[in-house]
């Protein structure tokens, strides 16, 4: 029989418990969940987004109705327990339900804490803590136009914020010198109240209140030095108190909050403590990213699995406040025994420290520029020593350094901090689910499903993790006219509908066109050999010209050959051999290309098949988007100034990577130095000898798009050449539209994202692992049509010439 | 007028052209994925491209040498493009095809 757990409590942190336990184990439970709100589980942080107009109510609901429904949980909401009785282990609500259980947890949360002043009752004061507070005072601005917000720490902030939007003035009333003090040091905090004075915030610090008064509903606020202030809405945010009534009523021993172990026991047997109205270690957590961690703990002991203990959490701030970036974690006040590194930037509003305690990072405060919290944060979580703050996370954010801070993050790096969510995990997650959203990656993984604090973060994952997917994905770039589809939703649907021909790509994914176009045929014949290597077979009636042909077509009608000439490196036999060719078949034109090869032109197209079998040489794809030629300079061998042997390993790139289709041209060089002479920096895969190595360049072009490749890594040895060309050529099969050259197409994925990629080893294995599935695949294509009368007679041959015979 | 037999049906591959010479007159000849046969003058209206060779999509062929779609039906240059190419009109009987000059 199931054991009954109850909850008590439909908040964040107890529903969370209960979404741990039924991943652990489904059928353990009979659960019935209490709740006061007549709501489901909402996201109780994102209330100041409601108030501030970027978030709808609707949108905040965590776990709706048929949540509950489906996991088979009982949720009597709007239904206030009042007693527990747990010697018979039972608990009674206020009305009169009587609800047995083996296991309880109070999650009863924490209630606002109201300024016992006289006037604290009137209408129109109100606290900031649930729906209820949330739409009373959007009701308010309605009619209203004054509001007061006496606390100025985080919430009174962002109430304050929302109360700006809807159109009031606002003045914020806060007892101490500075804002936030619990969250910043005073710099920050003047920062900060210079900011939101901006916003149009009005602050009255070192106010403290005696009364509110009023005439049947609240008209102003009185100080204790006497002065006042009018408002028509006082929003009370000074601070919340652990809710822990229950608890002390039915004899469960209770300090601040609910006092617990490091298992959320409570002191009664069976009976548990989560959330902000537990105390841990005398410590009472308001933050969510604790309570989500104790909850784990929780689901576990309870799953009679008790894994690791809870030892505390140090946290981390941030305010949801438009247009204001601010972070703080550990200790972030200057005391005695510690040291800090700080950088402010005055003209820009940015202030940066990082505090030092016996050499370890504690704490940190960031104002302005709060894209490396994480990153600190989990340095402060680990106690990492200075050393390991890079002088980097301090610098002024650059612009073009945004990319590389997902990039620079580890694995076990937390990105989302509310639910401990890593770098790593969102990372299989986008990887095994093929996830592309911001909204799918929460709905998998939890990330950003709290604060929403880290959204950009998994933005920026996204599209480092898909590089190429992502961006396109926002942009939707259709395949052609004749499909709404982007080449990545084609090419997901290939692979997961198994789609095997052009003819079924188009049927299955409804071309608009039932045939297709010049655009799209070419392209999905590309995509469908890339994945399904030596398994697809071409359709010719779907090629260019140039590819069905081998050959390039020239203004006149006639085609061009240019026969493999590995390195530029040729024989008197191989030019003997080319020269007969040419005379025998009246070759207009004999021409020596860019890439070090040698061009016949003017060749008619019956005559192709008969000049490869003459030249018996393989075909050196000067037609196809593929490998085209590695140019090479002289070298070590006879030239001074080589370091390296360019022409040996030119030769040897081009026999191995000859014949891979890529998605455009692509063209290599191999020079033995600096100098340069085979112009490796202008080539989509370039490399330049130097001493003891060589340097791997990437997405050159000296075509249309001019552009100077980047350095992609610099390595030891040939194998290690092959080796990165390799899987950096794979990379860009996979990921490149078609007729995207590598020059664009690193740049819309990013040569970061590249790096990473290719970096990795198992990615760089499996990489590899393609390349040569698709390598092995490949023949000569001359040499097969030499072979092949049927495909002579149907793709190179003319209907014989006719004589007009006259008819009736 | 004349009607010239210009091969049989099994010459003409779907959706791949055929260039026919018929003195000095050269016609492309297309058998669409439908069995349909159409024969027009092989030079696109642009440059003089050699359309047997373009890629073929239903009744519309695209020329090799700058992408003009051009119609086989009537011969016409599509949009954006302008021109046009003479058409033939082609009969087939007993697998033999016939292109009326």
């Amino acid at each position: 029989m199931k054991r009954k757990l109850v909850l008590v409590g439909n908040g964040m942190a107890g529903v969370r418990c209960i979404e741990e336990i039924l991943k652990l184990d489904r059928e353990a439970f009979e659960i019935t969940i209490f709740g006061s709100e007549p709501h489901p589980n909402y996201n109780r942080i994102l209330l100041s987004k409601v108030l501030q107009g970027d978030t709808r109510l609707d949108d905040i609901t965590l776990n709706s109705w048929e949540w509950y429904e489906q996991n088979g949980i009982r949720l009597l909401a709007g239904e206030t327990v009042t007693d527990i009785d747990h010697e018979e282990r039972l608990v009674r609500t206020d009305r009169g339900r009587v609800v047995e259980y083996d296991e309880l947890i109070l999650a009863t949360g924490s209630n606002p804490f109201i300024l016992p002043v006289p006037g604290a009752d009137l209408p129109g004061v109100t606290a900031f803590r649930d729906i209820q507070d949330c739409e009373r005072m959007i009701e308010y601005a309605k009619t209203y136009k004054k509001a007061a917000v006496i606390g100025g720490g985080l919430l009174g902030l962002e109430a304050a914020r929302g109360l700006l939007n809807l159109g009031m003035d606002v003045d914020v009333i806060h007892i101490f010198d500075y804002l936030m003090e619990r969250q910043l040091d005073p710099t920050a905090s003047k920062l900060l109240q210079r900011e939101l004075e901006k916003q149009g915030m009005n602050f009255l610090l070192r106010k403290e209140t005696a009364e509110l008064f009023g005439n049947g509903r609240v008209e102003g606020v009185r100080f204790k030095d006497g002065t006042s202030i009018a408002a028509d809405l006082v929003v009370m945010a000074v601070g919340i108190r652990p809710n822990v009534d229950l608890a002390r009523r039915s004899g469960i021993e209770v300090n601040r909050g609910i006092v617990v172990n490091d298992y959320l026991e409570t002191s009664v047997p069976h009976i548990y403590a989560v959330g902000e109205c537990a105390e841990h270690r005398g410590v009472v957590y308001g933050l969510v990213a604790p309570l989500y961690e104790q909850g784990k703990v929780l689901a576990e002991a309870i799953c009679g699995r008790k894994g690791k203990p809870y030892e505390g959490s140090v946290v981390s701030t941030q305010l949801k406040v438009s247009g204001v970036d601010v972070f703080s974690a550990g200790e972030f006040m200057d005391s005695e025994g510690t040291e800090s590194i700080k950088l402010y930037d005055e003209a820009r509003s940015v202030y940066k420290k990082v505090v030092v305690r016996e050499g370890k990072i504690v704490g940190a405060v960031l104002f302005g520029d709060t894209s490396e919290g994480r990153k600190l944060f989990d340095m402060i979580q680990r106690g990492d020593s200075l050393e390991a703050l890079s002088l980097s996370l301090l610098a002024p954010a650059s612009a073009g350094g945004k990319g590389s801070l997902v990039a620079a993050m580890a694995d076990t790096d937390v990105v989302c901090g509310c639910n401990g969510v890593t770098k790593g995990a969102i990372c299989r997650a986008i990887a095994e689910h093929g996830l592309k959203t911001v909204a799918e990656v929460r709905d998998c993984t939890n990330a950003s499903r709290s604060c929403g604090g880290c959204k950009g973060l998994v933005a920026e994952l996204l599209e480092y993790m898909l590089g190429a997917e992502a961006s396109s994905y926002t942009m939707k770039e259709t395949v052609c006219g004749c499909t709404d589809l982007s080449r990545e939703e084609v090419i997901a649907a290939i692979k997961e509908k198994q789609l095997m021909t052009v003819k079924e790509v188009m049927n299955v994914l409804g071309w608009k066109n039932e045939e297709g176009c010049s655009k799209c045929r070419p392209a999905l014949n590309y995509y469908l050999g890339m994945l399904y290597p030596g398994e697809y077979n071409e359709e010719a009636e779907s090629l260019f010209v140039n590819e069905r042909l081998h050959a390039n077509i020239q203004a006149d009608g006639t085609y061009s050959v240019v026969p493999r000439m590995y390195g530029g490196v040729t024989t008197a036999e191989q030019l003997r051999k080319i020269a007969d060719v040419a005379e025998k078949y009246n070759v207009p034109m004999i021409k020596l290309t860019g890439g070090q090869r040698i061009d016949l032109l003017g060749v008619k197209k019956e005559d192709l098949p008969r000049i490869w079998a003459d030249l018996g040489m393989p075909s050196g794809y000067a037609y196809a988007k593929a490998l085209r030629t590695v140019k090479t300079c002289v070298g070590k061998q006879f030239c001074r100034f080589g370091t390296q042997d360019s022409t040996g390993l030119g030769i040897r790139m081009e026999q191995t990577f000859e014949r891979l289709k890529t998605p455009h041209k692509v063209k290599m060089a191999v020079s033995a130095c600096p100098r340069n002479c085979a112009e490796s920096g202008i080539k989509d895969v370039g490399i330049v000898g130097v001493e003891g190595g060589w340097e791997i360049y990437v997405g050159g072009n000296g075509g249309t798009h001019l552009r100077a490749a980047d350095l992609l890594c610099t390595v030891k040895t040939e194998e290690e050449v092959i080796e990165m060309t390799g899987a950096f050529l794979q990379y860009y099969r996979e990921s490149a539209h078609y007729l995207e050259r590598t020059s664009k197409w690193v740049e819309r994925v990013g040569l970061e994202h590249i790096r990473e990629v290719l970096f990795d080893v198992e990615t760089r294995r499996a990489l590899l692992e393609r390349l040569h599935k698709a390598l092995s695949a490949t023949k000569d294509p001359w040499r097969e049509i030499v072979e092949n009368e049927r495909l002579q007679q149907t793709l190179f041959l003319d209907i014989g010439d006719k004589e007009p015979v006259p008819v009736k | 007028m004349m009607r010239v037999e210009v091969g049989t049906i099994e010459q003409l591959p779907k959706r791949l052209g055929k260039c026919v010479r018929i003195g000095a007159l050269e016609l492309a000849l297309f058998r669409t994925h439908d069995d349909r046969v159409y024969a027009v003058e092989n030079r696109c209206p642009h440059r003089g491209g050699d359309l047997s060779q373009g890629i073929v999509s239903g009744e519309y062929v695209f020329c090799p040498l700058h992408d003009w779609k051009i119609c086989l039906r009537d011969g016409q240059a599509q949009a954006p493009d302008e021109g046009c190419v003479k058409t033939y009109r082609v009969a087939v009987e007993d697998g033999c095809v016939y292109v009326e000059l």
